[in-house]
């Protein structure tokens, strides 16, 4: 069953994420996917993650297609303007990519090319709109589509933000504008999260609990000082302060399983995100009990 | 350099009906301000209005703040301020009267040349379709470093922007404002906003002739 039919029936998912190389060597990447056939029901390929320039999502989300796995195409509006997003949505289309998931992205100043153009000519909400759009055979001005993509769109929230309320709103606009999924930032704090789908089951959309594998004590303090929305606690940080190197894998799998039992109870899925660590998402799955 | 004009009929209309005190700029008058239609305006809802002040640059904040004390009890009285002038202006009066609903009366458009008195926090891009009414007086394009329309990005911690830790979060502002002025379903009820760049080529680019035969 594909991934749609699959959110859409009420199914609990998981996603993970590949983050494509900068270069050309993918050949590493999608092997590591390919173990995970089975056990992940959809990869999300990020569009230059955190500003860096890198390979396309696109072009490896194709990719992941020939090789029989599921793509959640990330597509953001730091790069491209409203022609150029509706053209690559359509490509995406033919190139047999069905998941998106919108964002309006990180500034350029956050990665390795400061001095770039920020583009935002549009923002995650009218990107999902206009990905409505050209669904129901229109481009965003109106003019006519030789035949019809289809999607699921998806879009991102992030349930510990400080206020919350604006998150929440913009959630909703989002579900207005054609999102049909959400995947959140990493939850570092299940009794947070549960608040938080306590404000949002009234919109009855899927949520996929989103999961940041700790990699050590210097990268949670680092999120915590610059990462909106994400807090880890201080017992997390401990406990991979004082795992030795060797033995800060098997801590960081015990923390996200921990986390994902917490979480499956309250939310249709979960989104891995294992930012170069995904080697151990089959320890992850397993030590949660999938 | 910039010209500004009268914003769309029914919607200034609309703000009519909602007792307002009236602010209009006299600065930066010799490039374009839609006065006579102002005053027409005017002079069909008088019977609206709370009162009105006439101030030359009111881009100076100093100046306009003691300017305006004088009128503290009308503008007291009034349900909205409506303002005429380009988008700081509109933007300083915002940030003067932080209890009232502060509406733009005029869409700001860029010109070609030479522009600007003094150093300035506030700033107004000349886009040709003013989004202060929809954000609480703080302006979208200039205080968020996305220029984002429809709502905050993920990115801002602890109020402050990802891009620089001094500088706020334009939409945690906004979203503050409304709050405060209990507006903040104006956000949730907008529809999706998108830019429109021709504007300015249309009004502007092409023949700058009729700005003067205005």
């Amino acid at each position: 069953m594909d991934f749609a039919k699959k959110i859409q029936s009420g199914q609990f998912v998981i996603t993970s994420e590949i983050g494509p190389p900068k270069g050309v060597e993918i050949e590493g990447a999608l092997k590591e996917a390919e173990t995970l056939k089975g056990k992940v029901d959809a990869f999300n390929v990020t569009d230059l993650q955190s500003s860096v320039m890198k390979l396309g999502s696109l072009a490896t989300c194709r990719l992941l297609v020939e090789r029989g796995l599921e793509p959640i195409f990330q597509i953001t509006c730091r790069d491209r303007n409203r022609l150029a997003l509706q053209s690559d949505l359509l490509s995406a289309y033919v190139l047999g990519i069905r998941n998106v998931l919108v964002l309006t992205g990180d500034h350029p100043v956050l990665g390795d090319h400061p001095q770039a153009k920020p583009v935002f000519d549009l923002d995650s909400i009218s990107l999902l709109k206009a990905a409505t759009g050209l669904m129901e055979g229109k481009d965003m001005v109106g003019n006519d589509l030789v035949g019809k993509p289809e999607f699921l769109l998806g879009a991102v929230v992030n349930p510990s933000a400080d206020p919350l309320e604006p998150q929440i709103i913009k959630m909703e606009k989002k579900i207005q504008a054609g999102a049909k999924f959400f995947q959140t930032q990493a939850i570092y704090d299940v009794k947070s999260f549960e608040n938080f789908m306590n404000i949002v089951k009234k919109f009855n959309v899927p949520i996929l609990g989103g999961i940041v594998l700790l990699k050590s004590a210097g990268m949670a303090k680092f999120m915590n000082e610059k990462v909106a929305g994400i807090n880890v606690p201080d017992k997390y940080i401990a406990m991979m302060a004082e795992a030795s190197k060797e033995d800060r894998p098997k801590v960081s799998v015990q923390i996200a399983a921990e986390l994902i039992k917490g979480m499956k109870g309250l939310c249709q899925g979960i989104h891995i995100m294992p930012l170069g660590w995904e080697k151990h998402v089959p320890s992850v799955l397993q030590e949660s009990g999938f | 350099m910039l010209i500004t004009k009268l914003k769309n009929k029914e919607e200034l209309l609309a703000s009519f009906e909602k007792k307002p005190f009236i602010i209009k700029c006299f600065g930066c008058k010799e490039v374009y301000f839609p006065e006579d239609k102002i005053e027409e305006l005017l002079k069909e809802n008088e019977s609206k209005i709370t009162g009105v002040a006439r101030l030359d640059y009111l881009c100076r904040e100093e100046f306009s703040k003691l300017y305006l004390a004088k009128y503290g009890q009308q503008i007291k009285n009034s349900g909205v301020v409506i303002v005429f002038s380009c988008g700081v202006g509109v933007q300083v009066i915002a940030k003067l009267c932080p209890e009232k609903e502060v509406l733009a009366g005029c869409d700001t458009y860029y010109l070609d040349g030479f522009q600007g008195l003094s150093v300035q926090d506030l700033n107004c891009e000349q886009c040709g379709e003013c989004y202060l009414n929809y954000t609480g007086g703080i302006c979208p394009i200039t205080a968020c470093s996305k220029g984002l329309l429809n709502g905050q990005c993920g990115g801002a911690k602890n109020g402050k922007c990802e891009v620089n830790v001094e500088m706020d979060c334009g939409w945690e502002l906004i979203y503050k404002k409304l709050k405060g002025l209990k507006l903040e379903n104006v956000t949730k009820q907008s529809k999706v906003l998108i830019r429109n760049y021709k504007r300015i080529l249309d009004e502007l680019g092409y023949n700058k002739d009729h700005i003067k035969e205005e």
